[in-house]
């Protein structure tokens, strides 16, 4: 059985003035078992859309979607059980420390020995030494993965992750990439969505490719790989950047 | 049930971590009373009579003030939450989406409880004094109960409907002015007539008038009747309201 079975899915939004907007135009893909699958698009694709509906957010218009064999109209209650959501923002409460963020998840899904499960997720993210400090102290790398570690509570079969890396600076980047390629270790299925391709190069197995509401294409990378045209070599004359010229000026002023 | 009370405990927490929205709330109704009573209680004495407390007589406006000031902060929160994705994470999550609302409710029923505490030591520090039994003092509080309840469902549609912080706490201006045009600061037989006409049609009048005669040991009459009934008619109103915009907020699987 496949972990996520996703066919014939339609989504439209009503837009200003009686305008409906067609996101999702049919759209059928399968992630397996501890896949990491990558959902590539460009902004407003309808990537968001596709996961909120896989995580019970939203109803699609038509088309059915499985999750772990549960039908996310029909069983949503079924799939709330086996998934977890890590949003486009961090949901985190700033308000709360680390540690209270994990527990407080954990107590919500009703997991045995609360305490102990935070102990243990926040070595595993690193986050030991700052658990008992409020979030809102947190850089942008650290509150993304006190995020994704809240949605590892309860051990659940699929993890959504939406745009896990949108909006932090390159360092938080790839703190964040290490933590989700050690997700893949764990046996659990992960899908990711991203607008840029070298992300989704570096964490997953499979990449789909989401355009003019279909999945234009659907593979490992090397198969996408041979759909794109041959490496050209050029020759380009380089500019310096603005960054090398700054960094030239202040180091003659130095001297 | 659990769960709420989980969640309840969290927005328990973010109250008690920052006691200056508390602070931020009981500004306006206590520079209000300290205002009226010392600025112009004198000259209100005129038409209420010499022998009469005004700080006794203007503490049941100031309260519903209070309570108006309180609810503005649950908008701000569930705003928040929403904005944020909390609200997101938890509707993914095996948990009841009532409980969601709930604890945000019944954790604003306990801040404004806190406020009304305090403007009452306030005003007794100012030389408030009551004949009340305890029986009128658990109606006082019965009634402020209702009161915040009543106004807590008309935060939650507006926090749930807002497209910015800043506007999901605007809707509490009117309530906080609406003690003004009320019995609750002088008698309205002073009034201009159209004013008058409005200022005893409308709900904080008999809220009030309540809350005094019960303060005062007196007999609350027909008043208690019209209290009751704008307090239930507003939160069953606001309630039936609140679901709505949570399933049109969130078209989800409610």
């Amino acid at each position: 059985m496949a972990a996520i079975n996703v066919s014939g899915l339609r989504k439209s939004f009503k837009g200003a003035k009686g305008s409906v907007n067609e996101v999702l135009k049919g759209v059928d893909f399968t992630v397996e078992k501890g896949e990491i699958f990558a959902l590539l698009g460009s902004n407003g694709a309808g990537k968001t859309t596709i996961v909120n509906i896989l995580s019970t957010l939203l109803k699609p218009d038509a088309g059915t979607a499985c999750v772990c064999g549960f039908d996310v109209s029909k069983q949503a209650n079924k799939v709330r059980e086996s998934i977890s959501l890590t949003g486009q923002f961090a949901a985190v409460d700033e308000i709360l420390t680390g540690r209270e963020n994990i527990i407080l998840i954990a107590k919500l899904r009703g997991v045995h020995e609360p305490a102990k499960v935070a102990d243990d997720l926040l070595e595993r993210f690193g986050l030991l030494e700052a658990a008992d400090r409020r979030v809102y102290t947190y850089s942008g790398g650290m509150t993304r993965r006190l995020d994704i570690a809240m949605s590892l509570v309860g051990t659940p079969a699929v993890i959504f992750l939406d745009e896990p890396t949108t909006g932090l600076d390159p360092e938080a980047r790839l703190e964040v990439w290490k933590t989700i390629k050690e997700l893949s270790n764990s046996g659990v299925t992960v899908m990711l969505t991203t607008q840029y391709l070298e992300e989704a190069e570096q964490l997953s197995d499979r990449i789909a490719i989401l355009h003019g509401g279909k999945i234009i294409a659907n593979g490992p990378l090397q198969e996408l790989k041979q759909l794109f045209p041959p490496t050209k070599v050029e020759y380009v004359e380089k500019q310096p950047s603005l960054e090398e010229i700054f960094l030239s000026i202040t180091a003659k002023g130095g001297e | 049930m659990k769960h709420t009370f989980i969640l309840f405990g969290r927005s328990i927490k973010h109250i008690l971590r920052s006691p200056d929205t508390i602070i931020t709330v009981l500004i306006m109704p206590a520079v209000i009373m300290l205002m009226f009573v010392y600025v112009l209680g004198g000259a209100v004495k005129n038409s209420i009579g010499e022998n009469v407390n005004y700080v006794n007589y203007q503490l049941p406006g100031i309260l519903l003030m209070t309570v108006a000031c309180g609810i503005s902060y649950c908008a701000v929160r569930l705003f928040t939450d929403i904005q944020k994705g909390i609200f997101s994470r938890f509707h993914s999550m095996p948990i009841s989406r009532a409980a969601v609302l709930w604890s945000n409710v019944l954790s604003s029923i306990v801040s404004n409880f806190i406020s009304l505490v305090i403007i009452i030591l306030i005003a007794l520090l100012m030389g408030f004094r009551s004949s009340a039994s305890i029986l009128a003092w658990l109606g006082v509080f019965g009634i402020l109960l209702l009161f915040t309840l009543a106004l807590t469902w008309l935060a939650v549609i507006s926090g749930l409907l807002a497209k910015s912080a800043e506007g999901s706490y605007i809707f509490s201006y009117p309530l906080i002015f609406l003690p003004f045009f009320s019995s609750a600061f002088v008698p309205t037989e002073t009034m201009p007539p159209a004013l008058r006409a409005f200022a005893e049609n409308q709900p904080v009048t008999s809220i009030v008038n309540t809350l005094r005669y019960l303060l005062n040991s007196e007999p609350v009459g027909k008043e208690i009747w019209a209290a009751l009934a704008w307090c239930f008619g507003i939160a069953v109103a606001g309630y039936v309201v609140a679901l709505w915009a949570y399933k049109e907020k969130q078209p989800l699987f409610i």
